[in-house]
């Protein structure tokens, strides 16, 4: 079978003239240059999975830097002599939440606070230990809107650390912060969430 | 060797004969048809599993099945469609085609075909395993996330989840090593003259698939192995109590998956071009401008992928960019829509099946990229974010502009492949019934979106129940005609009119020059092209 093998513009001539180095024929040639470029693309794939890892901190970069996600910075922030604005209120609420695996009660003693831009104050939460047993846990916090994350600055935290709760144990926990100056114009409310998770322990 | 294959000594045909020839086979064909079976069953597996969540859905309340169950379903379903069902047919079809349309003897590394396709039904088996384990009582059946394994549910799940994870794996090797198969037969073994803005469109569009599928599969490879370790080896990328954040995870999978849709969709986007010419028989319009298209929207496809999760919360910048720049990919498609139109405009046009099934494509793929630029708005998909408007969504453009291009494509080739013609009168029935009962299914579904339902929730409220009925009964219906599918293919595989060499008379292009079904080995002189 060896008709139709002319369409349109295509046409099968004689053997193809190509240059070859003297010692290799056509097919070793081919398997050589098959053979650099495969290695070529491996690279390549082995670059993309290096960079799903090194997406990893460069995430983190960019939610502290931003405040995408209401990342916080998780220490303690210099108290500066930020001055009171009296001209405007911020009203911070608070929230919590218990992951799954920690026996805990945990809330805020107070749902909200009404305060001015460079105020320090106080707010104490409650955890309650419910099992019969010692357990860790540490609080992650999270901020809406995440615009303002980096205006609430921590002075004192209880999220700073994990928390050993004995069998029954119930501890008022404080943290001490205020709303930073710069805070946009337009943020008047902002929440503060807290969500308890077991901690981890270190030799992991 | 098997003394019945020496028949011509010009083919070469000389291969061992039963199991061992289809375990063992190095050849472009065998591993396209293997690939193709393949893909035709887990298409099966897939739609059983999505009927069974549609005969849920008849109803409001829970008849048939738990919620976990349900879950386990709705997951599954997707992952077998996506991966051994699309993807795989789609690579069949690289395998077939790509060596015939430039004029290559085989792919350019044969024994690597050969295992990117034996990885495939071990993953199927992994994917599926866990819903036989849990019959026995191992292990609570299989991932319950939903095909995006987002965290925290994906590291609190049971052992369904390492499954999918590792099936996952298996795939994703077996598709990076298909896509190096393919650049490299591309770049080194197309025929003498044969250049780069010479070559099929198809061709092209699966040069663009195989770099994105190097470039995003190793991230989900990434993702899923970090989600592996937070299972079982006590790290925390995704856990907040260790200081990682789930939301991470959603970056990570959408910076593979929505490269992954155009992954699936440009195979597509490359043979509809020439079965639009082929039975316009008029040369395809604006080759340059869809060729560039084509990379543009390749280009677009990795900096677009926070539009999957607008109401995750982002920066209100971060949601303009984004915003933007998937509204962006609309202007190279709008290119791609205007070229396959006027490849038609003035044509002198005839229906068989694989062009009906390419005209109702582009009406269909039409409806699907315009409803994404619904979704692509982000004041309006704070609605319509995990609605079923987002379902019927994705299924207009992965059911009807993948699975019904893929169909196009099978009727296009399958004289050449199998040498019969198959019956033209199933196939255009085939067409019909799968074109309305398609619209009957998901229509319904951008409504109940509209009005509110949920996807993912295995009960829904009454208001929805009428809605929910007219897309079960479609579905059911859509599901039994893809048997005539079937039939049609089995039928013409095993016999019928004899098939002529060039099939249709406007078809262009160097698989039409070789006999149908071509030899086992084909242009082992390669042509030269003019």
């Amino acid at each position: 079978m060896v008709c139709g093998v002319y369409v349109f513009n295509m046409a099968l001539i004689e053997e193809p003239k190509v240059e070859r180095p003297e010692n290799l024929t056509a097919k070793e040639q081919l398997d050589l240059k098959n053979k650099k470029l495969v290695r070529k693309l491996l690279w390549l794939v082995v670059g993309s999975l290096l960079f799903a890892f090194a997406l990893v901190p460069l995430y983190d970069v960019l939610c502290s830097l931003t405040g995408l996600n209401g990342k916080t910075q998780n220490s303690a922030a210099l108290l500066t002599k930020a001055k009171v604005d009296n001209s405007r209120w911020v009203n911070v609420q608070f929230t919590s939440s218990v992951m799954p695996g920690l026996g805990w009660n945990f809330y805020p003693k107070q749902t909200s606070i009404r305060l001015h831009p460079g105020q320090i104050e106080t707010v104490l939460f409650v955890a309650k230990n419910i099992t019969n047993e010692v357990v860790v846990g540490q609080a992650v916090p999270s901020i809406t809107p995440g615009i303002a994350a980096a205006n609430l600055k921590k002075i004192e935290c209880f999220c700073f650390v994990r928390q050993s709760l004995k069998p029954g144990e119930e501890k008022e926990m404080p943290l001490r912060f205020f709303v930073s100056p710069e805070l946009p114009k337009d943020v008047s409310d902002m929440t503060l969430s807290y969500s308890f998770f077991p901690a981890v322990s270190e030799s992991k | 060797m098997s003394t019945t294959t020496v028949a011509h000594h010009d083919d070469h045909a000389e291969h061992p004969t039963g199991i061992m020839r289809w375990l063992t086979t190095t050849n472009h064909k065998d591993i396209g048809t293997m690939y193709l079976t393949f893909s035709l069953i887990m298409f099966f597996v897939g739609g059983a599993m999505i009927l069974g969540i549609r005969a849920e859905l008849f109803k409001p309340g829970l008849q048939l099945m738990n919620p976990e169950f349900f879950n386990q379903l709705i997951g599954v379903h997707a992952l077998i469609m996506i991966f051994a069902a699309l993807m795989p047919a789609a690579t069949g079809f690289a395998n077939w085609m790509i060596p015939l349309q430039i004029g290559a003897p085989d792919m350019a590394l044969p024994r690597l075909n050969n295992w990117g396709f034996w990885l495939l039904p071990p993953s199927a088996i992994l994917l599926t395993l866990p819903f036989t384990l849990a019959l026995f009582g191992i292990g609570d059946g299989a991932l319950a996330t939903g095909w995006t394994f987002y965290p925290p549910l994906s590291v609190q799940g049971g052992i369904g989840v390492d499954f999918a994870i590792f099936a996952v794996h298996l795939l994703g090797i077996s598709s990076v090593l298909g896509s190096i198969n393919v650049i490299v037969t591309v770049f080194n073994m197309r025929a003498p003259g044969m250049t780069l803005m010479k070559m099929p469109m198809f061709v092209w569009g699966w040069l663009i698939t195989a770099f994105l599928l190097i470039a995003t599969i190793p991230v989900l490879a990434g993702a899923v192995t970090m989600l592996l370790t937070d299972r079982h080896f006590g790290t925390h990328f995704f856990d907040a109590a260790g200081g990682g954040d789930p939301i991470m995870f959603q970056h990570l999978f959408w910076f593979f998956g929505h490269p992954e849709v155009y992954i699936l969709l440009l195979p597509v986007w490359g043979f509809i071009p020439q079965i639009l010419e082929t039975f316009s028989r008029k040369p395809m319009y604006g080759y340059k401008a869809q060729v560039y298209s084509l990379w543009a929207i390749g280009a677009l496809a990795v900096v677009v992928w926070a539009h999957h999760f607008f109401t995750a919360g982002m920066p209100v910048p971060a949601l303009l960019y984004f915003m933007y720049s998937t509204m962006a990919i609309s202007l190279p498609l709008a290119v791609l829509f205007f070229c396959w139109i006027k490849t038609m405009w003035r044509g002198s046009m005839s229906f068989e099946t694989p062009m009906l099934f390419a005209v109702g494509w582009i009406i269909l793929f039409g409806i699907g990229g315009l409803t994404g630029l619904v979704l692509a708005d982000v004041a309006a998909d704070a609605q319509y974010h995990n609605s079923y408007f987002v379902v019927a969504h994705f299924h207009y453009t992965l059911f009807a502009g993948g699975i019904m291009g893929i169909m196009a494509g099978t009727y296009y080739w399958l004289p050449k492949m199998t040498g019969h013609m198959y019956s033209e009168k199933l196939g255009k029935l085939h067409f019909w019934l799968t074109a309305i009962s398609f619209n009957m299914t998901f229509i319904p579904q951008f409504f109940l979106g509209l009005a509110g339902m949920p996807r993912r929730i295995p009960d829904y409220a009454l208001q929805f129940a009428e809605f929910n009925m007219i897309s079960s009964i479609a579905a059911f219906t859509l599901g039994l005609s893809q048997l005539l599918f079937v039939y049609n293919i089995v039928s013409c595989a095993r016999g019928g009119k004899k098939a002529t060499d060039k099939v249709w008379d406007g078809a262009q292009g160097l698989e039409w020059t070789l006999p149908s079904p071509p030899p086992y080995h084909s242009f082992t002189e390669q042509p030269v092209i003019k």
